[in-house]
């Protein structure tokens, strides 16, 4: 008990404390707005601008969204299929990382001119950062099953597709979880770095080109605002899916029941 | 396909083996020697034990009558057909499947045989109740004791009523008290569901109080020292452990084995 409060109470004294002395560095260094706006006159644009930005939060937000299904979806097809196949998983696994350590910034622009549909280039850009935990940790999980239980399987005759679904699988499911927590941020940084690049999408502008823009006009307070809405979708993100992983993992996977009823 | 196991049929163990090797060996591909030569008959109904120091090869044996492992030479003769559910594995750990309940553990050969309804999941049920763990059937292995996972590790090796049980020091890692009501138990189990059961052991102890018969084995590369009869009264229980035959038996086991590790 007394440990949740303290888990609770304490960052939010920090995080208090921490706006406390911003506000009044702010306000008594007289340094202007445009440079370092107050947390107050963030406040103040949020309120103003909420509905406008909250517009714009739900086009990244869909964005971000549909490059982590498509990348639950095809990575984890991806992992099945190089637990299949020592071979494609050796030939194949190495372009994987190439995609992944290269930079999405330098890729971008590539994607969005041969992919024309402004929704979709995005997507792809997003799908780009976020695949790889997933394919990577599923990967892992589908080839960590118990070695005993495997010799089990084989002794009771099963066949390749059981022991995928019910040894491989249900070994790799909290694998896949991990790989989806991570993913989860990294859609949303994949969204907005598109959008960087991409400038606005036509009619429908994302919050990222919006933080660009309120740059460009010295509209620090928007800028800062946005940004909080950026931060606060992504803790949300990861809050959704550790839920999820948590409900999906609950009776039996040792991250959750150890510190769980008993 | 389906036999039952109403008759115990020790008498006929010359007559037909379920279990037979002949000179086999088996070098890994480190070059170890694991096996040389092994030769060994065992009959239906026979509650053998593979005594040996650590490894000595045991284990491997084991794993080649269960066919996880073919041997380098000789020949492994079985009776029975391995993939039908006629024989069983106890392995050292538990080996459940965490996110399955104790039920889904022991109805697993089952339903890698596609076999689904309410026959095997009464086998199942009966095969918990028979372990001593009616109740727990819908608990997930991590709610349970050490002791209560190798029961249902035990329960889903005996569901499919194998005539072949083979056990690879089941008990190894369990706490002293846990492990001698485990071996009651198991006796039980064999007198009630009389498969053969090949034993893998190190103690001395656990191999006279359980088995008709004890093949001895030698440091590596293993082999079968001595087959010793242990012709102690049927059924055992927690007296047979204080009479003076039992002593007498272990102490000759005792010697035995320490002839075979070249210790005088």
């Amino acid at each position: 008990m007394n440990r949740v409060w303290l888990r609770v109470i304490a960052p939010l004294a920090v995080g208090a404390l921490f706006l406390a002395l911003w506000q009044a560095a702010a306000r008594l260094s007289g340094v202007p707005v445009y440079i370092l706006p107050a947390p107050s006159d963030i406040a103040g644009s949020l309120w103003v601008d909420g509905p406008s930005l909250l517009g714009s939060l739900l086009v990244t937000l869909r964005i971000t969204l549909a490059a982590l299904a498509a990348a639950a979806i095809i990575g984890g097809l991806i992992a099945l299929v190089f637990s299949l196949s020592r071979v494609i998983e050796i030939s194949f696994f190495p372009y994987a990382v190439i995609l992944q350590v290269t930079p999405i910034v330098a890729i971008a622009p590539l994607i969005i001119i041969w992919v024309h549909t402004p929704f979709l280039a995005l997507l792809t850009c997003a799908w780009i950062v976020a695949f790889f935990p997933i394919v990577s940790n599923t990967t892992v999980g589908l080839n960590s099953a118990d070695r005993n239980l495997l010799a089990l399987f084989k002794l009771y005759g099963a066949s390749r597709g059981q022991v995928l679904w019910f040894l491989r699988v249900p070994t790799a499911l909290p694998y896949f979880l991990a790989g989806l927590r991570i993913s989860g941020g990294l859609a949303l940084i994949g969204a907005v770095v598109a959008e960087f690049v991409a400038g606005t999408g036509g009619a429908e502008t994302g919050l990222a080109y919006r933080i660009l823009e309120a740059g460009y006009r010295l509209a620090i307070p928007r800028l800062f605002a946005a940004l909080f809405l950026l931060s606060v979708t992504g803790i949300a993100i990861y809050l959704v899916l550790d839920f999820i992983s948590r409900r999906v993992l609950r009776r039996w996977h040792e991250s959750v029941t150890a510190e769980g009823e008993e | 396909m389906i036999s039952s196991f109403s008759e115990p049929a020790v008498e006929v163990a010359e007559a037909a083996p379920i279990l037979e090797l002949i000179n086999v060996s088996k070098r890994f591909g480190s070059g170890l020697e694991a096996l040389a030569a092994v030769d060994l008959r065992v009959g239906r109904g026979e509650f053998l034990s593979l005594l040996g120091p650590s490894g000595c090869g045991k284990s491997t044996l084991l794993r080649i009558v269960a066919g996880l492992t073919p041997p380098s030479a000789g020949d492994c003769r079985l009776a029975i057909d391995r993939a039908s559910g006629r024989l069983g594995f106890v392995f050292q750990d538990p080996t459940l499947m965490p996110w399955s309940t104790v039920i889904a553990n022991v109805l697993l050969p089952f339903r890698i045989a596609r076999r689904r309804g309410a026959e095997p999941r009464d086998k199942a049920a009966a095969a918990i109740r028979a372990v001593g763990l009616a109740g727990f059937e819908d608990s997930y292995p991590h709610q349970l004791s050490g002791g209560m996972r190798m029961r249902v590790s035990i329960a889903r090796a005996l569901v499919t009523e194998p005539d072949l049980l083979l056990l690879d020091e089941p008990f190894a890692a369990l706490d002293e008290i846990t492990r001698l009501q485990l071996n009651d138990d198991l006796l039980r189990l064999w007198e009630r569901y009389r498969p053969t059961i090949v034993f893998v052991t190190h103690s001395v102890f656990e191999s006279v109080y359980l088995s008709t018969r004890i093949a001895v084995m030698t440091a590596r590369p293993g082999r079968i020292a001595a087959d010793l009869t242990i012709d102690l009264a049927q059924p055992r229980s927690r007296a047979t452990r204080l009479s003076p035959d039992y002593a007498a038996m272990c102490e000759r086991v005792s010697a035995t084995l320490a002839q075979a590790m070249g210790t005088p």
